[in-house]
């Protein structure tokens, strides 16, 4: 490649192979950018995690390229999103066009005043570098390259694994293991666990081209363009001047033939013109699946990204869904390791996961559908929509070229506690990601840079009582407090809300209380402050509540 | 809930009968079932809410073929 040069990570024979051995509370599978986010959480929280993985560099290709404001937000948290948003490329407008003209034109800037963009491009053999490097830098964690998992035996209180490297093969037990191993996960597969969904009968052709172009970055999609007829194309930039061509081929193309510079390079030159200079960094063919596993938890093995749950391209849900696993898995396996909530909290890992994969391949199955109708029927609807859309704006809502990945709203999860009826017009519910905004404190700038970690208690206007405070800071399920403005008793971190941007975007009243989980989620919200609400919201939030009940009767 | 209309409603119905029948006039199969397509989508704008167009899904697809 000419504007990259993978890294050789170093492989280090292990000391098992020596006779040593070692208890690991956690061990992860896979260090794509899901493994890698799993691993960099619980290393965050001081917990020993081995990070294994098969090959000893990053991604080849650059596979996933479009993280979203949710992704950037939560490598905020784990102090690594700022080298993403340097390298990559910030985007926010998207154009459709059908055959030789523009139907449609989108901007997907969430307004002013939150810290990061809607998305960036960035190939992800770069974030998959950064977060390495990341990893790196905490003591806890260790990396072994080289080293494929072989073998899974399943107990009731662990896991025992079989790692093969250059050197010879070894056994290693760990608490838990999360298999973040990828598409064709081979923990699932000796598990003789299944992925069921639907296959699409379609080929694409993924081309990274480096080229000096004057284009904007946007991403610009195609229906049946003139270059291309009677199939989709995409083109969207990425960092050091490579660009995202995807073509879609149909079935009965040969795989094979198509990945040949030969076949490539006429398309391209079709699609941008007979004196464009590139060259081909790297390209593939590809078919996709929308599928899932029943249950991302097996007993003491966690299954994340597309191990998981697998989507179409289109949409971007594929990494930054996997990504929003790690996040909401790590708290939870820290509390459970530490004994502070019990093991079914990771059944909530599930509940609230498979929900979000399922909106996922809802969204990605519609698009599918509209970029590749199935039927004459179903393509003449979507012509219909295309044609409509240049003239009415009804029609622009019913294109769909892929519906950009969005953070899950948990609103159905179990760890939420429903608010009181009529209480909030607005805000983010219970289960939904907390909003940043823009205030000042001794944090930093952004809201979201108060929230997250641990429970944090977000007080508008104030007023929690200094024993309050304290009682809340040493309980079992520790839980901060950030008041914003007013008057704030000791222990309490102060923020201003000069612009009131906050107030606005929690529809926040003086006494206004949100109770915000350690992955940034809302998890239960109050007019007024009560000690009580806040200790059985945080119990429900930690699935310490069932034990309660059980306990009772 | 809002129920679908389904008594006589159109104001003059042979007009209207006609003029459908004329918009196809000159279409091959393939134009016209591209105009239904955008009529149908339309129209369906203009009602605007899904629980009637769920409604009119429903009536549409009786009596058409096997409902699996």
């Amino acid at each position: 490649m000419k504007t990259y040069a993978h890294p050789v990570y170093p492989y280090t024979r292990p000391a098992e192979l020596r006779g040593a051995t070692r208890h690991w509370p956690v061990v992860v599978a896979g260090a794509g950018p899901v493994g890698l986010t799993a691993a960099i959480d619980l290393a965050s929280r001081g917990i020993d995690v081995l990070l294994v993985d098969e090959d000893d560099t990053v991604s080849v290709g650059s596979r996933a390229i479009c993280w979203s404001k949710r992704t950037l937000e939560i490598l905020d948290r784990l102090g690594c999103a700022e080298r993403l948003v340097q390298k990559g490329v910030g985007w926010s407008v998207g154009r459709v066009f059908f055959r030789d003209e523009q139907v449609y034109e989108f901007n997907l800037l969430p307004g002013e005043g939150h810290r990061r963009p809607a998305f960036i491009n960035l190939q992800q053999y770069w974030v998959e570098q950064f977060l390495v490097e990341r990893l790196s830098e905490l003591a806890p964690a260790e990396l072994r390259w080289r080293s494929k998992v072989v073998g899974v035996e399943h107990g009731a209180d662990g896991v025992a694994l079989r790692i093969r490297t250059p050197d010879g093969d070894y056994t290693l037990h760990a608490d838990w293991l999360i298999a973040a191993d990828g598409a064709h996960s081979s923990v699932r597969t000796m598990l003789g666990l299944e992925c069921e969904g639907q296959v699409f009968h379609d080929r694409f052709l993924i081309a990274d081209i480096v080229m000096s172009s004057g284009f904007p970055a946007e991403r610009r999609f195609w229906f049946d363009p003139p270059f291309h007829r009677n199939q989709s194309a995409l083109l969207h930039r990425q960092a050091d001047d490579v660009w995202r061509i995807d073509l879609q081929l149909g079935w009965d193309a040969d795989p094979e033939e198509e990945k040949k510079p030969e076949r490539i390079v006429p398309r391209i030159r079709a699609m941008l013109g007979e004196d464009a200079r590139f060259e081909i960094e790297w390209a593939s063919v590809y078919t996709f699946q929308c599928r899932r596993m029943r249950s991302f938890r097996r007993g003491r093995v966690l299954f994340a990204g597309d191990a998981a749950h697998l989507v179409s391209p289109f949409g971007a849900r594929g990494a930054n869904s996997g990504i929003q696993d790690a996040d909401n898995l790590a708290w939870k396996l820290d509390l459970v390791l530490a004994g502070r909530a019990p093991e079914r909290l990771l059944d909530s890992y599930d509940a609230e996961r498979a929900k979000a994969a399922d909106d996922n391949i809802r969204h990605s199955t519609r698009s599918t559908d509209f970029i590749t109708p199935k039927s004459e029927v179903s393509r003449s609807f979507r012509d219909a929509v295309l044609g409509l859309a240049k003239r009415y704006a009804f029609a622009r809502a019913l294109v769909n070229s892929g519906r950009l990945s969005l953070p899950a709203t948990l609103s159905e999860s179990p760890l939420n506690t429903p608010d009181a009826a009529g209480a909030f017009a607005s805000g983010p519910v219970p289960g939904a990601a907390a909003i940043d905004a823009p205030v000042s404190g001794p944090r930093g700038d952004w809201l979201l840079g108060y929230l997250g970690g641990g429970f944090t208690l977000l007080c508008f206007g104030g007023g929690i009582p200094a024993d309050a405070v304290r009682s809340l800071a040493g309980d079992g399920i520790a839980c901060t407090v950030v008041h914003v403005g007013g008057k704030p008793a000791t222990g309490v971190c102060p923020i201003d809300d000069s612009e009131g941007l906050a107030a606005r975007r929690y529809d926040a009243r003086q006494g206004t209380c949100y109770l915000v989980r350690p992955d940034q989620h809302v998890c239960a919200r109050w007019r007024a402050f009560d000690l009580g609400a806040v200790r059985a919201a945080l119990a429900r939030a930690t699935a310490q509540v069932a034990t309660a009940a059980k306990a009772a009767a | 809930m809002t129920m679908l209309n389904t008594e006589a409603n159109l104001s003059a119905p042979d007009d209207f009968y006609q003029e459908l029948i004329d918009a196809h006039r000159d279409l091959s199969a393939a134009q016209s079932a591209l105009f239904n397509a955008r009529l149908i989508l339309l129209l369906a704008n203009h009602v605007g809410d899904l629980a009637v167009l769920r409604q009119a899904l429903a009536a549409a697809r009786q009596d058409v073929g096997a409902v699996k």
